[in-house]
């Protein structure tokens, strides 16, 4: 668990961070979100203690980090960055390599370790004795979160860890991440600016402008509880897409006509409506099965999910 | 052509000891300053790369010292540190530590500052990171500046030879002095060489990748200090006392090789330059010198000569030598220049030149003085019966030969005089001669000989050794060849001799240089 009680900073006359306090729950993935120039990096950033706050204070798990030697502070929290910085004098395997030799791990460990993120990461074998620059730009953000989880730690922080990538890459490696089971068991604050991305892989968003928070909730409650006119505009663009996202069948369950069947595999009401769509247009099924919490099936197609999205809409505009 | 080349060749392999020892010398005086200046340079570069407040200072201040000539440099440090080893490697140090400390500078501040920023993420202490990330990842710009600076270090060594350190600067500047192309190239080339060399390896190492580099990072300290440790040979020892000899005296048949075939003089030598020879004779810091029997400077640092008992040097006996023509027009020229035939020791002119070098008196007043103390000074007669035109070369013994000649010609005769002094070098001062623009100046029967007849070297050698001899050859050639006639000799002798302190001469019992040789051979 992460605390953070007031923290400012200044840098000059700049006021980058102003007084923000927010608590992140264990296992939550909180996303730090605005634009470039809002204070979400600095806010970050004093989490491990990279830029000391003017004032306020950062607890992790209850203890307060001014306490903490920072260098052994930062071997106990992951860190992915933008640039990715990999070191370009070190073989892929010896900048996983690098956090475990601090701890002095013995070899045999670190071997055994870098082999099973390897894997879990997709990173190819022989790229283990490679230079980073001899990698993709994708690989190399892989070769970033296996360096920084290669300790397993219970913290893990994320400064724009996609910004480097093209949309393609970008794209399919959210997913990846979305899926690995090493982050689920972590807590995380990861800072964007992208808000698909946001909404994509926050549990929590803290939407943030001229150093303070404008907003902290759940992306639906960013999406149909705007707190003000900022925080409205600053969703208002992709607005569409985001309620596919949020939005999931068991929120429009009621919405969709009472036909059910018995056999065939199921899926999960937890299947938001874009995924929906996105399975009916590509595969050859016209319908899905979905089941919803009280052991009650129904066949959706494309024209009965899109109807009941729109009735659901509807009755949020009116609430 | 291919006779210069095959001489060049030829001398190399006579004197491939000489080379080899000179060669092994430089590379050691390169590389042990190089280590220092590493030592020195990159930490220093570091500093500044951490509070860069500090960079303009510290690189200003080393920028400043890389203009300092390298020859003046040199001199500031013979003072403080003497001669030797000492200060040519301060010297080098200090010209190599720019290219270093800049280097180490520029490279670690141009890391990018994500990977920078990825280590303190990580949790790297400030050693690690710069252990770890920064100097691995700048040291190719590093290794540039290891590389600038090796190559200048190869190159001002050359002048170390000048402060008695060896390296390839003895082949180079006593050829320059000896005008012997061979021996100027058998040091000059090996230089160009070494420098091109080194710097091709430097470039090799400089262009690995971080995998090869690491290994030769390992091996690189190393390479330094045995390359470094070439250099022990002129600061060590090897006899109980040491020669310092000037490139010149090096390479002369009438100098150092004559010392060692006719004498058997085995001595423990170094090469210095003759502007500090005596000074630091007299520090102690060496014991047997080469010089001129007449340099002021015997005097003023108090050394003593060591009688030439087997004649090795040449007399190089002063006399006027005059135009045969300006006796026709000037007839008592003769007897008056004579008046002084005889009369100036080597002694006397020691001392002379002492007061014109050390006690900065006016030659007029120094040769007034003398004149008057031998009594052969006279009121000027003011004479208008034609004007003696009297030259003389470019040092202070001959203005004050000048000076007394002058004032003996305007006492004594109704000739008016005018002097040309300062007439840079014996041919210049010959050609006037020859050339109707001066009456007479005065010749050493040596230089006669040697540089200005240039007989057959076996009449040379036959000659050299004998006062009387060189006297009358060059008397009776002079006349045949040029109409020049040599009057009678001054009296000094200002040829090469050998000189120690005179503390040291008497403590010793060392007269002679066969004393000299006996003594060392014996201790």
């Amino acid at each position: 668990m992460i605390e953070l009680k007031g923290i400012s900073k200044k840098f000059g006359d700049a006021q980058a961070v102003n007084k923000v306090s927010f608590k992140v729950e264990e296992k939550e993935t909180l996303v730090l979100l605005g634009t470039s120039g809002c204070g979400k990096t600095t806010t970050l950033k004093m989490i491990n203690r990279l830029i000391e706050p003017d004032a306020g204070g950062v607890f992790i798990d209850g203890k307060d980090i001014t306490n903490e030697d920072p260098d052994v502070l930062r071997t106990g929290i992951g860190y992915v960055m933008q640039n990715i910085g990999l070191f370009p004098h070190y073989t892929v395997a010896e900048n996983i390599a690098v956090v475990p030799k601090l701890l002095k791990w013995d070899k045999e460990k670190i071997k055994v370790r870098t082999q099973e993120l390897i894997k879990k990461l997709h990173l190819p074998e022989n790229s283990l004795s490679m230079f980073p620059h001899e990698l993709s730009g994708g690989q190399q953000q892989r070769v970033g979160l296996a360096r920084a989880l290669v300790t397993d730690p219970s913290v893990l922080l994320m400064d724009e860890p996609f910004g480097a990538l093209d949309n393609v890459t970008r794209t399919s490696i959210q997913k990846e991440f979305k899926g690995l089971e090493e982050l689920k068991r972590k807590t995380i604050v990861m800072v964007t600016h992208d808000v698909q991305e946001a909404f994509e892989l926050a549990d929590r968003i803290c939407l943030m402008d001229k150093g303070k928070i404008i907003q902290i909730g759940t992306p639906k409650e960013l999406l149909y509880q705007p707190i003000n006119d900022f925080a409205r505009k600053f969703l208002a663009g992709q607005r569409l897409g985001l309620e596919f996202k949020v939005v999931k069948i068991q929120d429009i369950w009621s919405y969709l006509p009472k036909v059910t069947l018995q056999d065939g595999k199921s899926l999960s009401d937890d299947l938001n409506v874009w995924d929906a769509m996105e399975l009916l247009r590509s595969s050859d099924r016209s319908e899905l099965l979905v089941s919803g919490d009280n052991k009650e099936s129904k066949a959706i197609n494309f024209e009965q999910l899109t109807k009941a999205f729109n009735q659901f809409q509807n009755a949020q505009v009116h609430e | 052509m291919n006779e210069q080349q095959q001489t060049l060749w030829q001398f190399m392999h006579e004197q491939s000891d000489k080379l080899f020892a000179q060669t092994l010398q430089h590379v050691g005086l390169t590389f042990i300053s190089l280590l220092f200046a590493i030592a020195i340079g990159l930490p220093l570069g570091i500093l500044i790369a951490r509070k860069r407040k500090l960079s303009g200072t510290v690189l200003g201040i080393a920028g400043v010292l890389q203009t300092v000539p390298s020859i003046a440099l040199l001199g500031f440090m013979i003072p403080v540190l003497g001669i030797g080893a000492k200060p040519a490697i301060v010297a080098l140090l200090i010209y190599a530590l720019l290219p270093i400390i800049r280097n180490t500078y520029t490279g670690i501040i141009g890391i990018d500052q994500h990977v920078k920023e990825a280590a303190r993420a990580m949790g790297m202490s400030k050693s690690q990171i710069l252990l770890k990330v920064e100097l691995p990842l700048a040291m190719p710009v590093i290794l540039a500046g290891i590389r600038t600076a090796t190559v200048i270090n190869v190159g001002v060594a050359t002048l170390a030879s000048f402060i008695a350190a060896g390296g390839l600067g003895e082949f180079i500047f006593g050829g320059i002095s000896l005008n012997n192309t061979n021996m100027i190239l058998a040091g000059a080339i090996p230089a160009a060489l070494l420098a091109i060399i080194l710097d091709a390896l430097l470039s090799l190492v400089q262009k690995m990748n971080f995998k090869k580099l690491r290994k030769a990072l390992y091996i690189l300290p190393a390479v330094l200090l045995i390359l470094g440790g070439f250099y022990v040979l002129p600061s060590a020892y090897g006899s109980t006392l040491t020669a310092g000899f000037t490139p010149e005296f090096m390479g002369r048949q009438d100098g150092d090789l004559g010392l060692k075939s006719i004498y058997g003089l085995k001595i423990h030598t170094i090469v210095i330059s003759d502007a500090i020879m005596y000074k630091a004779a007299f520090s102690k810091e060496l014991d047997v010198i080469s010089g001129y029997s007449t340099d002021g400077r015997l005097k003023a640092f108090d050394l003593k000569i060591l009688k030439d008992d087997k004649s090795i040097f040449p007399p190089y006996y002063a006399a006027p030598i005059v135009r045969n023509e300006a006796f026709k027009q000037f007839p008592k020229l003769e007897e008056t220049l004579n008046l002084l035939a005889g009369k100036i020791t080597d002694s006397v002119m020691t001392d002379l030149n002492y007061r014109t070098d050390y006690l900065h008196q006016t030659p007029e007043r120094v040769a007034k003085d003398f004149l008057i103390s031998t009594g052969l000074y006279k009121a000027p007669k003011n004479g208008h019966n034609g004007v003696v035109r009297i030259g003389s070369k470019i040092f202070g013994e001959q203005y004050i030969l000048a000076e007394m000649y002058s004032m003996l010609i305007r006492g004594n005769t109704d000739y008016g005089v005018s002097t040309k002094t300062g007439l840079g070098g014996t041919k210049i001062c010959f050609d006037a001669l020859m050339n109707d623009q001066i009456d007479f100046y005065p010749e050493y029967t040596g230089t006669g000989l040697l540089v200005l007849l240039q007989p057959d070297p076996k009449i040379a050698k036959e000659m050299a050794h004998n006062k009387d001899k060189t006297y009358n050859y060059v008397s009776a050639e002079f006349e045949k060849k040029f109409k020049i006639k040599w009057l009678k000799p001054i009296g000094f002798n200002n040829s090469y001799a050998l000189m120690m302190r005179q503390k040291q001469s008497k403590d010793l019992n060392v007269n002679t240089i066969t004393d000299l040789k006996n003594y060392l051979d014996k201790n």
